[in-house]
């Protein structure tokens, strides 16, 4: 690739980007509107945001889908893991038959998924509700942790472990203290795909969640069928803190290589001098 | 080493409960008659002959298989010059440009869809082309994401040579850069086509109710009627075609990548 734009490349860019953001900016700025319209601008408000901060249902949405988020994100990181580990070191059938049965919830849509999810739970007679949310969470997220791990582990030098043992380590100090801090970048970044996946989720949420327990995709879907500006606040919040999260990872490890190339380069200049 | 190989045995378990056998009970509700306890189980064919001798639902399928198809043209024709100016940016750039592609990504999807509505909802567009508007909104990132990832793996030398060799930026294009990021538009389509299909917060949301895909019918059955029989059969049709969709687009990429190999 040549590394030149034209003017109209660089106006075709900007233009993908304002589909991509103008609905997002118009509902921030409406959450701020002082009457209930969302096409009449008629002056600033918090209101909206203290109706939204007052209302028990919207605060309980979020609470489930934090909560949800950080329990599935947790078991699912150990889980995949764990098994992505023990799989590498496993005869090539059982590879096989894992990723394979991996496969079907990655490949298939949502909402097949999901109500695999609601038959299996309403055969056993287990009462819908957090726990099976939770669960049907957890088994979505661990194909997706162990898809971000696997590539790592591949990289191994399967001697390393092997030395490990040799040298006098349990199982369990080679496995802590050897394979894990090879492949934590691939468990953390597991770990991200878990947690933004179950937080976002809204389809299999929907269906294997039981009465009252809504999260917040459930909640603006179930509120939207006639206007309601407090939605406008709730998605405001949200956009807030995930571009300042987003921010906050994306930015900080590009200043600090850019620190380092700095330093790098004074280095090697002093060393030059 | 072997003993590492005995940590897969929990999750051997796991995956087969939760998710082998929910997926044999889609299998299984779809050919069995309702009201059927988990002992006696009466196996029909009705739950497809219904679908299929209906006028309505083989409808809902076309139309939500041509909705899903014309979304993934608009992506590719959309998401292809996207790819295309983030590639040819400078190196140092690439990055913060993909960030802006990718950071509305991991805002809510409903959320986002939900954003369209107070635009959509004042104008006097159709519900079919809000709905459009959406699933591309949606969609649309997924695609660029894989397009650019495959430009940016093309090594500048050849574009070099290809011009060396005497032919013009439209050559160029057509047969080295094109051919070159196929396999980029392949899992793009991959990432647009199946959700699309099945989507059905979209067109409830933006096609106001009047506007039925398959995924909607998919939700009514189940959370509305409980008809969970029909409704699984349903599922499964959708399942099957899609399967048969990703099997054909795979099919077509391996072919483009053997004749290059020509």
């Amino acid at each position: 690739m040549e590394h030149k734009n034209s003017t109209l490349n660089r106006l075709y860019y900007w233009l993908i980007i304002a589909f991509f953001y103008a609905p997002i900016i118009y509902v921030v700025i409406f959450s701020f509107n002082s009457s209930k319209s969302l096409t009449n601008f008629s002056g600033f408000s918090l209101r909206w945001y203290q109706k939204m901060f007052a209302d028990r249902t919207i605060m309980e949405s979020i609470w489930y889908t934090v909560a949800c988020a950080v329990i599935a994100t947790a078991v699912s990181t150990v889980i995949g893991t764990i098994t992505a580990i023990g799989l590498s070191k496993s005869r090539r059938i059982i590879k096989e038959a894992v990723t394979q049965v991996n496969n079907l919830p990655m490949l298939n849509p949502d909402i097949v998924t999901a109500i695999g999810f609601m038959l299996f739970f309403t055969s056993l007679r287990i009462q819908t509700g957090f726990t099976t949310m939770v669960l049907a969470h957890i088994a979505f997220c661990i194909p997706y942790v162990m898809l971000s791990i696997t590539p790592k582990l591949r990289t191994l030098d399967p001697n390393i472990a092997e030395a490990a043992l040799d040298l006098g380590c349990t199982p369990l100090q080679a496995l802590w203290k050897v394979i894990i801090p090879q492949i934590k970048e691939g468990i953390f970044s597991g770990a991200l795909v878990a947690f933004s996946m179950s937080f976002d989720d809204f389809v299999i949420s929907l269906f294997t969640t039981g009465p009252g327990i809504n999260n917040i995709s459930i909640y603006v879907y179930a509120n939207v069928k006639r206007i309601n500006p407090t939605i406008n606040a709730l998605s405001s919040i949200i956009v807030f803190v995930i571009t300042a999260v987003l921010i906050i990872i994306n930015v900080v490890p590009m200043i600090r290589e850019r620190r380092k190339g700095k330093e790098n380069e004074k280095n090697l200049k002093g060393a030059l001098d | 080493m072997k003993s590492f190989s005995k940590m897969v045995t929990p999750y051997l378990v796991w995956m087969t409960v939760m998710i082998v056998v929910p997926m044999l009970m889609i299998v299984l509700y779809a050919f069995t008659v309702q009201g059927n306890s988990v002992l006696t189980f009466q196996f029909t064919l009705n739950n497809f002959a219904r679908f299929f001798s209906d006028t309505v639902f083989p409808s809902v399928l076309w139309r939500s298989l041509k909705m899903a198809f014309i979304t993934t043209v608009i992506c590719i024709l959309l998401g292809y010059p996207a790819g295309y100016v983030i590639a040819r940016s400078a190196p140092n750039r690439q990055s913060v440009m993909i960030l802006m592609i990718t950071l509305p990504t991991w805002i809510n999807m409903l959320v986002r869809t939900y954003a369209w509505k107070g635009i959509l909802d004042a104008s006097v567009f159709s519900a079919e082309f809000k709905v459009y508007v959406g699933m591309v909104y949606n969609f649309l990132p997924f695609m660029i994401l894989q397009i650019y990832t495959a430009l940016s793996k093309i090594d500048p030398a050849l574009i070099t040579a290809a011009h060396d060799l005497g032919a013009d930026n439209r050559q160029t294009f057509l047969r080295v850069t094109l051919p070159l990021s196929v396999s980029g538009i392949v899992s793009g389509i991959t990432l647009v086509f199946l959700p699309a299909v099945s989507s059905f917060f979209i067109p409830k949301l933006l096609g106001g109710g009047r506007f039925v895909l398959i995924g909607n019918l998919i939700e009514d059955y189940f959370i509305s009627t409980g008809d969970w029989n029909f409704g699984s059969a349903i599922s499964l049709i959708m399942a099957v075609i899609i399967l048969i969709s990703m099997y054909i687009t795979r099919r077509l990429d391996k072919q483009t990548g053997e004749e290059e190999g020509d």
